[in-house]
């Protein structure tokens, strides 16, 4: 048992994971729901809902619409404020979770990103922050500081200067060049990316004749997008020195294995929690004998093994 | 909620759109009428929510539109076919409040999960009525089947051509005092339903769901108690904490 531990184990910017195994923000809630189903401390870690400074509803409904192998959705940062994830939420995954959780923070202002930021860089279970610059879903903040270079560097050095724990920063796939990008945030300070967040999609119900879903257009996830993840996590991981978390379409212990050859050392699950709240759990539990079947002896020796 | 593989023994027509799905397997996670389950189709990214009809210890019952393309596939399926279902998903009705003369209201595929409730309702001695709504005769089912149980019913048509002609509303006259109510259909019909009841009650939702769960928030509607989830708080929510908006 503990050898298949150690197989498993990777290092995420200093931190230890039993495995390389992490349910996306937005697929898990705060995770102490997930623990009714089964035991969520099998896990590497999770990243929470994406958290802003306001509690927020979120977009208009419809915002789920299906598509082949996949799905689109505008949610639209849905969660209950930093307060109430401090006071209310992270009490209630301690019940339930002993490692340090990813803390998914997002904003709508420089001011907004440092506050909710800084704030939970001081919670005891909070190991890593993940700043969403990448939301698809929302306006005027989101995904409009992490597709332009200069501005996802000033956001990320303004957030570096606050925060002590490891800042791992989510980006965008909506860019030209995402090694542009990611290049500009670890010059900030990042010690850490992860990607891909969701592609900007749309869909159209012929017989209404109007979108789907009420935001006109949301984030496409799930199995159809892992080949550009995969692709996304080659370039950057091939571009910067700091760790890059795979996520994008990973519904298997292969995908996992596929992420992490193009050179992810941890990667994330997002849609297919929604497909199968079991997702996880049977993903690490089918690691050992998949790894076998590819005579890989520790998780560790392979990240960005197809790299020439 | 629990996640297994339930085998069909029937699938069959109960109008030229409505199936009815005989399933059996384990439904120890289904707890309440109106509760629902989620079922996973070959080809199909996501599951297909749809409430529970009625059920016992190793069987299960569901009443389904084809709507689109995933129901539509679940058409064509048959016996001895598995699918891999999470049930128990939702809240359900809730049966204390229901007083002695309970009104059920169902329009079109909202009709189904009120079969289970008025079932329980009866075991418990509550005197039933039951208003089911109908685009016209052909749409038209599950009548006979209320009425076995025990419940009084009224049946309304939009063309006249079965019933009583007009809405589920145009029944309540005739469906003298009652205690309190029951409703489950499109929100146009909830809305109409909450305008013309005189009583407390509870109101079954849809959206579309994503996981439904509770885990990916694409379902949330807001009420006077906060920011609820249709797929885990409800679909079930009470008069009194709804926020109604005129369709």
């Amino acid at each position: 048992m503990a050898e298949t531990l150690n197989r498993l184990a990777v290092d995420l910017c200093g931190i230890p994971l039993d495995n390389p195994i992490i349910p996306a923000s937005g697929t898990f809630g705060y995770g102490y729901e997930f623990a009714e189903l089964y035991d969520i401390n099998v896990l590497g870690t999770f990243s929470f809902k994406g958290t802003t400074r306001e509690a927020r509803f979120g977009n208009p409904t419809p915002r789920i619409a299906e598509c082949p192998s996949g799905m689109l959705n505008a949610v639209g940062l849905q969660n209950p404020g930093v307060d109430a994830v401090i006071n209310r939420e992270l009490p209630r995954l301690k019940a339930v979770f002993s490692k340090p959780v990813m803390a998914n923070v997002s904003g709508f202002s420089l001011g907004e990103y440092v506050e909710v930021s800084s704030r939970l860089d001081k919670e005891e279970q909070v190991g890593w922050i993940e700043l969403n610059i990448s939301c698809p879903n929302v306006h005027g903040g989101g995904m409009a500081f992490g597709t332009c270079a200069a501005s996802a560097e000033q956001v990320v050095r303004a957030v570096r200067d606050v925060v002590k724990k490891p800042l791992i920063v989510k980006l965008s796939p909506n860019v030209t060049d995402i090694t542009e990008i990611a290049r500009a945030v670890e010059a900030a300070g990042a010690d850490g990316v992860s990607l891909i967040n969701t592609l900007l999609g749309m869909r159209i119900d012929l017989r209404r004749r109007k979108p789907l879903l009420a935001n006109t257009t949301g984030g496409y996830s799930g199995a159809a997008v892992l080949p550009v993840a995969v692709r996304m996590v080659y370039q950057v991981s091939s571009t910067v020195k700091i760790p890059v978390v795979g996520m994008g379409g990973v519904s298997s212990a292969e995908d996992v294995i596929e992420m992490m050859l193009a050179g992810a050392t941890a990667v994330e699950i997002g849609a297919e929690n929604l497909r199968n709240p079991f997702a996880c759990r049977d993903i690490i539990a089918a690691l050992p004998a998949v790894m076998e079947q590819h005579h890989i002896h520790t998780l560790k020796e392979i990240i960005g093994g197809a790299k020439a | 909620m629990k996640q297994s593989y339930f085998t069909i023994r029937e699938n069959i027509a109960l109008t030229h759109d409505v199936m009815k799905l005989t399933l059996e397997g384990d439904t120890s996670a289904i707890t309440a009428p109106g509760q629902f389950v989620n079922i996973m189709l070959d080809g199909f990214y996501l599951r297909r929510p749809i409430s529970v009809n009625d059920m016992d210890d190793e069987t299960l019952t569901l009443i389904y539109k084809i709507v689109g393309k995933g129901t539509d596939r679940l058409s064509h399926m048959g016996a001895g076919e598995e699918l891999d279902i999470l049930s128990g998903l939702g809240n359900g009705y809730d049966l204390k409040p229901s007083g002695n003369r309970p009104l059920l209201i169902g329009g079109g595929v909202g009709v189904p999960p009120l079969y289970m409730l008025a079932k329980k309702l009866i075991a418990e001695g509550k005197d039933v009525t039951v208003i089911l709504g109908f685009r016209s005769a052909r749409d038209v089912f599950y009548k006979e089947e209320f009425e076995a149980l025990g419940a009084r019913v009224y049946v309304t048509t939009e063309d006249g051509t079965a019933g009583t002609k007009g809405f589920v509303t145009d029944a309540f006259p005739m469906a003298g005092d009652y205690s309190y109510t029951y409703c489950c259909g499109p929100e146009p019909m909830l809305y109409a339903v909450y305008q013309a009841s005189k009583t407390s009650g509870q109101y079954s939702f849809e959206e579309r769901m994503g996981c439904g769960f509770g885990a990916c928030m694409g379902c949330s509607c807001k009420t006077l108690y906060g920011n609820k989830r249709i797929c885990k708080d409800g679909p079930v929510l009470f008069k009194e904490e709804i926020i109604w908006q005129k369709p």
